[in-house]
């Protein structure tokens, strides 16, 4: 890894190294949401959530954009991909599938044994 | 594990995955050929997949949705452009609207299957190629909630532990 790999690596560890900014992060990516309907979630100050969402935000893990009055936080982790990286990302989903597909025949050997295809 | 090679072209942006299933060709394909077994592979478990159109002829479509755990639809299809069964079937996948109209902003893959079968067992090829790296990238943005949610899930598993 580069310098600038490293730190980006340390800057994303540290954002998720805690259980409520992992929580922002996963309602963020299943769409956006305002910072204060975030900070209704949470058992803490509006100022504290605000805070989370800074950090993830210096991560490059969600952007933010004002409409009137609201901050609005979408999550944002396709921050300058390489091909490289992408495709192993894509790697994994399929990797998925071929586990799926491995526990499916595995379940009709075990309960049809004697049973061909 | 069933994968035995991984090659990633970066200069074709191609992805080729090999995979060996204790099963024969006609069984791997029967997971491709019948809907209620493609959906059970086809999306994690956070992400079920349901099929609702499955015609798998050349010309022919597979049309799909994935729902996340809040209940959002992530609509799909597949437009099949070559079969042999059960050897090999090719086809392109896209994203669509609620209605299955192919997205044209969002990029197409060409997908290539191959079985081979010997002594009872399978090799399945897998290879995935797109046009261009931003085409690969809007793909993952798409697939990211479901991949970011297991990775961040993954996290919590470790920091549990």
């Amino acid at each position: 890894m580069t310098e600038i790999d490293e730190e980006r690596a340390d800057a994303l560890f540290h954002a998720l190294a805690d259980r409520t900014r992992r929580d922002i992060m996963r309602r963020v990516l299943a769409g956006e949401h305002s910072v204060s309907a975030l900070a209704a979630k949470y058992d803490m100050s509006f100022a504290a959530v605000q805070k989370h969402v800074a950090v993830l935000e210096k991560a490059g893990l969600l952007s933010k954009r004002r409409n009137g009055r609201e901050q609005l936080a979408s999550g944002d982790v396709t921050v300058v991909r390489s091909v490289a990286s992408m495709l192993t990302e894509l790697e994994q989903v399929w990797r998925g599938r071929i586990a799926r597909i491995d526990e499916l025949i595995a379940f009709d050997t075990a309960t049809h044994p004697d049973q061909e295809d | 594990m069933p994968v035995t090679d991984v090659k990633h072209d970066l200069d074709s942006r191609t992805l080729t995955i090999t995979a060996e299933f204790a099963a024969p060709a006609e069984r791997i394909w029967q997971v491709y050929a019948d809907p209620r077994q493609l959906e059970k592979v086809w999306g994690p478990p956070t992400y079920p997949a349901t099929v609702v159109e499955h015609n798998l002829t050349p010309g022919g479509r597979v049309n799909y949705f994935m729902t996340s755990p809040e209940g959002e639809k992530f609509a799909g299809y597949w437009k099949v452009t070559a079969v042999d069964e059960p050897r090999t079937f090719s086809f392109e996948d896209g994203f669509a609207d609620q209605d299955f109209n192919p997205n044209p902003d969002m990029p197409v893959a060409t997908n290539v299957y191959t079985f081979t079968e010997q002594d009872g067992r399978t090799r399945a090829t897998y290879v995935a190629t797109y046009d261009t790296a931003e085409g690969l990238q809007k793909v993952l943005e798409m697939g990211v909630v479901e991949g970011a949610r297991a990775a961040l899930n993954q996290i919590d598993e470790l920091v549990a532990a």
